[in-house]
């Protein structure tokens, strides 16, 4: 397992002492003068997350930490939970503070019920060492946290989705607003995040929010866990700092002849070789830390069919431009490996690729057709014509 | 399904519910471990669960077959399912997928006549950098090879002889 250089050299529970030492306002201010933005993919600023949550006025108020990690290409949160669960419990205590929540919930993918035992034994070690429970070493803080478990639904990493699982429903993501910081679980304020998110919180309450900003770009602060996988001499975990270029990224995991990049996943965006200059940062690639490299040989066509595959799979059929969309697109897909779709038609699937964009309800119908039309963009030489070999 | 099996049934999911609560933000705990010990989750196992949340059974019934790790159909005691997301294909799932289906007799997407196996495929289960992978229950198997396909479906076999054994144990007292 490729080590994490910040989280191995972490002084345990030095994030939750600074933080039992701060007022609320000072917490969510160091994270705010971090720059610190959800690790989840999204990259909503953490600071101001938690800000509207702490001003929401309510009897109850919850921390949910997202382990639903279900992006094709992601393992990173799987690998923090196994190395580093006290840091993201740590983190998550450090936000009930915050916000002023007494109750965490660690919503964990089915695919993962195998670390369970191991999750369950770190909370009862922090309670035996009172970081969990009433009065929080000596302090009036009063926290615990649970873990709920995923019943096998890519879409509940979405987290609207995810709070109508905790509440016992259908994983139907809700119309947004209101957004869960204002009524979340139970209509109670809510925050949603990341695993990785919440380990770096309380990395920064340790260390302080320039030690995190002295590395990393303007608007995407910090350092990065990657998930790399695909066709590289050197798949695994990797930390780098946020906005290096694909081709860095590539040298180090030993992927330097890659024909594309996937980057963030099946709902990503697929980077040709010409782009390799590219960083990965909020303000140019986005990523929930999802790389797949595709080596010289790959057919692009194998690759979006396999995405699609997927998002057929996991629609939860809610919305038509989602779960009619997505089956469009597979089927034009199906007429493209087969050598039967004109010019004509490609353009028409296309431009239900940017329906789907703006019309769907929910971030996965908005960024299922990407890869798609990335494909589409930069390998067009590749797609039309073919002569099926497959028959 | 004779009465006295049903009273059972309807009993462990009483106590389930009074281990794990007894509203709807219970619904889903209580199902997989009805799902986790029975194999399949019955129309009278969501009346009783509907019954204790006091909710209707369409409820129950539509949250069941949302998930895939609920569903009502009957599976097999061991359920694998392997990963058929992009990196596990590139690094060869298809052929350990053959090769499940040449050692079990049967399509993915089936059980086994005897109840035992259950093929399923699943999406991306994080194991990405080293594929392909597959749960077997809730353990991970990395790097699947074809011919290790074998040893995993004897290893779970295994686990079947102890079970008759202790079967007939209780048996004999
Ligand atoms: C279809 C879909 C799947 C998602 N899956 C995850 C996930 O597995 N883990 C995650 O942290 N966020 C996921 N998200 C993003 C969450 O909705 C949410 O933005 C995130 O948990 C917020 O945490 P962060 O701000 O710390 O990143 C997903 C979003 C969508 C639309
Ligand atoms: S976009 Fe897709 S996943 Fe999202 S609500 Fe619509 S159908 Fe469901
Ligand atoms: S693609 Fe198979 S585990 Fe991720």
């Amino acid at each position: 397992m490729s080590p994490l250089p910040t989280y191995d050299s972490m002084i345990p529970e030095a994030g939750l002492r600074a933080a039992l030492a701060l007022d609320r306002p000072r917490i969510i201010s160091e994270i705010g003068a971090s720059g610190l933005k959800g690790r989840g993919g999204a990259g909503f600023p953490t600071a101001v997350k938690w800000n509207f949550a702490a001003a929401a006025q309510a009897d109850k108020k919850f921390v949910i930490c997202n382990a639903d990690e279900g992006e094709p290409g992601t393992f990173k949160d799987r690998v923090i939970l196994q190395e580093h669960a006290d840091l993201v419990f740590e983190g998550m205590t450090v936000a009930g503070k915050a916000v002023g929540a007494h109750e965490g919930i660690l919503f964990l993918r089915g695919e993962y019920t195998y670390l369970r035992g191991h999750l369950e034994a770190v909370l009862a070690g922090r309670r035996d060492r009172n970081l969990l429970g009433k009065g929080i070493l000596g302090s009036g803080l009063d926290f615990d946290i649970r873990i709920f478990m995923g019943a096998g639904a890519y879409i509940c990493g979405e987290e609207t989705a995810l709070i109508e699982a905790l509440e016992g429903f259908r994983g139907e993501p809700r119309n947004r607003p209101p957004f869960p910081v204002n009524t979340g679980f139970l209509g109670r304020p809510s925050i949603v995040n990341n695993v990785e998110t919440l380990a770096w919180a309380a990395c920064i309450l340790g260390r302080g929010a320039d030690w995190f900003r002295s590395v990393g770009t303007e608007k995407s602060t910090g350092r990065k866990i990657f998930s790399v996988s695909g066709d590289c001499a050197r798949p695994g975990v990797y930390e780098f700092p946020m906005g290096l270029t694909v081709a860095e990224l590539l040298k180090e995991v030993g992927g330097e002849d890659a024909k594309a990049a996937q980057i963030g996943g099946a709902a990503g965006q697929c980077v040709p070789a010409k782009d390799f200059g590219r960083s990965i940062a909020f303000e140019d690639i986005p990523t929930g830390g999802s790389i797949i490299v595709l080596g010289p040989h790959r057919d692009m066509l194998d690759v979006l069919h396999n995405f699609l595959e997927f998002f057929v799979d996991e629609s939860c059929g809610q919305c038509a431009p989602c779960r009619l969309g997505n089956t469009k697109l597979l089927e034009g897909l199906e007429m493209l490996r087969n050598g039967t779709c004109s010019m004509a038609y490609l353009k028409e699937l296309c431009d239900l690729g940017g329906t789907m964009q703006v019309a769907s309800k929910c971030g996965l119908g908005q960024s299922s057709p990407n890869a798609f039309l990335s494909v589409v963009e930069n390998f067009r030489e590749e797609l039309m014509g073919r002569i099926p070999t497959h028959a | 399904m004779l009465m006295t099996e049903r009273d059972r049934l309807a009993s462990e999911i009483r106590s389930l519910a009074a281990k794990l609560g007894q509203d709807r933000t219970s619904l889903i705990p209580i199902l997989l471990e009805v799902k986790r010990k029975y194999h399949t989750i019955d129309s009278y196992a969501m009346q009783v669960i509907a019954d204790l949340l006091g909710i209707h059974p369409v409820e129950v019934n539509s949250v069941v077959s949302f998930y895939a790790f609920l569903g009502g159909h009957r599976q097999g005691k061991f359920v694998i399912r392997l990963c058929r997301t992009i990196s596990c294909d590139m690094q060869g799932k298809s052929r350990v997928e053959r090769q499940l289906e040449n050692d079990l007799g049967i399509r993915f997407g089936e059980t086994t006549p005897d109840g035992k196996f259950t093929l399923e495929f699943a999406n991306c289960m994080g194991m990405c950098d080293q594929g392909p992978a597959l749960l077997v229950n809730d353990r991970i198997h990395t790097r699947v090879t074809p011919e290790k396909v074998h040893e995993i479906l004897e290893a779970c076999r295994r686990v079947f002889g102890v079970h008759a054994a202790e079967t007939k144990e209780v048996v004999f007292k």
